[in-house]
């Protein structure tokens, strides 16, 4: 690749924390008992590398997302090519214009007013004066706090401060956008909206660096995705494998959770295993492919009015779908053994989230509870690759998209 | 897009020339934290813009008492209360300068932590609600010193060289001071006490013509000394300082300067991880 081609180029980037005792001695006394029980360097701290040997190319124009687990180095590498931070080893060039948002509103002062802050934060994040206010006007429109904004914005509500801030952040007019988690805030529309000027901004040729755990928002921007484990970049490559591989590693990390199995010496009527068949893989089901769940149940003594149903709950513990089964027709009816329950759904549709299954084991002759648990075989649904702009970015927008025609015609 | 800036990001310093090109080209930056802090400091209090008249007044108010009625100080022949006023126009910007350069760091963590900048430009951007306040106070000193019939002459012209002097003694200090606070908070404690005792080795509440002659070569190694003389004899017409100790203040103040930056930069790699 020609190197005029390349925005960012990284060769062995490192970053090492002094650990053990502390960052380092925070008072001067501090420091001169350091110096006599350690005349001959820092002492006993010991680096911890919270990145190491990063190297990578990004072209010119590319979107790429950086995911990782907790700790494995994201914001210190974040810090690096934002220049907060220095590396203690290795290098990198940025070739053109750095914007920086590792947060939204950095140096908004409660006492000024929204127009003061805006000024003042667009100065911040390394806009020439002129700039801000040529875009002032679009950006009050933005924010949509056109009569707020000679108030100070200690009186504005937290969801019109981090407007004002984004709208500010959003204006940033860089060759080289570095995003951190910003779009982890304010209400559902106006994530929507941002989410939006962000891909504008990956769309208008602009290199974007974004950093997130919202990873249908990282498959909708990017094409490339760096994941980073323990410090290192442990996959770069297409967005979708990056995805796959970050899910692996934390599947690795949970066990397989996705299956539920009785305790041993579970007696009486009782479920003693269940599962979800996804479609991607264990856990992990794309929107509208075919879904199902199975069960085992046993059933030592004969129940006239048996009844199994299950819930699908979503992260707000809300019921999102009921599945019954009772009646004649089950053979658990009235009968003993152990049988095997498999529900199928053709075409499952549920809207991008996590999800828990509820069981309910009950006799509705005589109200007997046998068996009520909850938040079994967690699964996860996915929309990406999925373009439908009617249910686009939020998950909490539906539960639920169906599939449908419409027509319109004149009275 | 060949003109495109190159950032380039390693474990080395950058030079000092790219520094400084870094810090004009943020100007407005400079420019927009310098009016927040004018905005800031006084908005909601009472008397408001008056404090900056009140708060020097008062001070020279209480030294004309102690000094001038009670110890009877020599003062050039002028007025008490305009003798003092004078040099503490000046020394007010001076220790303002120093002091608020000396948290500027450490009071804006969020902004060290979280976006780029050449750091400098936080302790700089101290200057100008000091300088202002500097302006304020004189405008006061100019009113009362007219109406009680003293008028002011070409020695006027040694009033910026005066500031000029004083600020730059402040900053290169306030560079240190800032950056040493960001590693050891015992800055903070140990300066107001310094700049105490600095007010009572320097000609504010008493002419340097006071001091022994035996002590005058160590008494204006104090490089605030001459632009302090500087100050009142461009406003007043006191005796000036010798040639020799202004042009010693000048080294002074660009060897501070330097020091100063130098310090800053040494310490400025690591502020985001210290602070």
């Amino acid at each position: 690749m020609r190197s005029d081609a390349l925005a960012i180029q990284a060769e062995g980037l490192g970053k090492s924390y002094r650990i053990g005792r502390g960052p380092r001695a925070t008072t001067l006394a501090e420091r001169l008992v350091d110096v006599v029980r350690h005349p001959f360097g820092h002492g006993a701290g010991e680096g911890f590398w919270a990145l190491r040997d990063a190297s990578f190319e990004i072209a010119r124009g590319q979107a790429v997302g950086i995911i990782g687990r907790n700790g494995a180095g994201k914001s210190t590498l974040l810090k690096l090519l934002s220049r907060i931070t220095t590396p203690t080893t290795g290098w990198a060039e940025l070739r053109g214009r750095v914007g920086s948002l590792i947060e939204v509103g950095t140096g908004f002062h409660p006492e000024l007013t929204g127009r003061e802050n805006v000024f003042l934060n667009g100065a911040i994040l390394g806009m020439r004066r002129h700039e801000v206010a040529q875009r002032f006007d679009e950006i009050v429109d933005f924010a949509g706090i056109e009569r707020f904004i000679d108030t100070p914005v200690k009186r504005y509500s937290s969801g019109m401060y981090m407007r004002l801030a984004f709208a500010v952040a959003a204006h940033l007019d860089a060759e080289i956008l570095v995003v951190d988690e910003v779009l982890a805030v304010g209400d559902q529309e106006f994530q929507k909206k941002c989410l939006g000027k962000m891909g504008e901004v990956a769309g208008a040729g602009r290199t974007v660096l974004f950093v997130s755990h919202a990873l249908h928002a990282v498959s909708t921007l990017t094409t490339r995705t760096l994941v980073l484990e323990a410090g290192r970049i442990a996959f770069d490559g297409s967005t979708s494998d990056g995805l796959a591989f970050y899910r692996a590693l934390q599947a690795e990390g949970s066990g397989s959770a996705h299956a539920y199995r009785a305790p041993a010496g579970r007696s009486g009527v009782h479920l003693v295993d269940g599962r979800v068949v996804t479609s991607i893989s264990d856990g992990l089901h794309r929107h509208g492919d075919a879904f199902a769940l199975e069960f085992t149940l046993d059933v030592p003594e004969p129940v006239s009015q048996l009844c199994f149903s299950v819930h699908i709950q979503d992260e707000s513990d809300r019921a999102v779908n009921h599945f019954w089964i009772y009646g004649d027709g089950p053979a658990f009816r009235n009968a003993t053994g152990r049988f095997n329950v498999r529900i199928d759904v053709p075409k499952y549709r549920l809207v991008m989230g996590r999800y828990t299954v509820t069981v309910w084991v009950t006799d509705r002759a005589s109200h007997t509870i046998y068996e009520h648990l909850s938040n079994l075989c967690p699964f996860e649904v996915t929309m990406e690759g999925l373009a439908r702009p009617d249910y686009e970015w939020s998950p909490e927008y539906m539960v639920y998209a169906e599939d449908y025609t419409y027509g319109v015609t004149r009275a | 897009m060949s003109d495109a800036p190159v950032v380039r990001i390693g474990a080395g310093s950058a030079s000092p020339l790219h520094t400084l090109r870094e810090i004009w080209h943020y100007r407005d930056l400079f420019q927009a934290l310098g009016t927040r802090d004018l905005r800031l400091r006084y908005r909601q209090t009472f008397l408001g813009i008056a404090w900056v008249v009140v708060q020097p007044l008062l001070a020279a108010g209480i030294f004309a008492f102690v000094f001038g009625t009670i110890a009877r100080v020599p003062t050039d022949g002028q007025p008490y209360m305009l003798f003092a006023l004078a040099a503490l126009a000046g020394w007010n910007f001076f220790s303002s300068v120093l002091t608020r350069a000396s948290t500027s760091l450490i009071q804006n963590p969020q902004l060290v932590t979280r976006v780029y900048f050449p750091r400098l430009i936080l302790p700089l951007a101290v200057v100008p609600a000091a300088l202002v306040d500097l302006l304020i106070t004189l405008a006061a000193f100019a009113v009362i010193a007219l109406a009680q019939g003293h008028g002011f002459d070409a020695r006027l012209v040694g009033l910026p060289a005066a500031i000029l002097l004083l600020g730059a003694l402040a900053l290169g200090a306030g560079f240190a001071a800032a950056a040493l606070a960001v590693r050891y908070r015992d800055v903070q404690y140990v300066l107001p006490v310094a700049i105490q005792l600095a007010l009572y080795a320097s000609p504010v509440a008493y002419s340097s013509a006071a001091v022994p002659a035996r002590w005058q070569a160590l008494y204006y190694a104090n490089p605030l000394a001459a632009p302090l003389e500087l100050l009142r004899w461009s406003l007043l017409g006191t005796p000036a300082p010798a040639v020799q100790d202004l042009l010693y203040s000048v080294g002074a103040a660009v060897v501070l300067v330097l020091i100063g930056a130098a310090v800053f930069r040494g310490i400025e790699r690591s502020f985001a991880d210290e602070i």
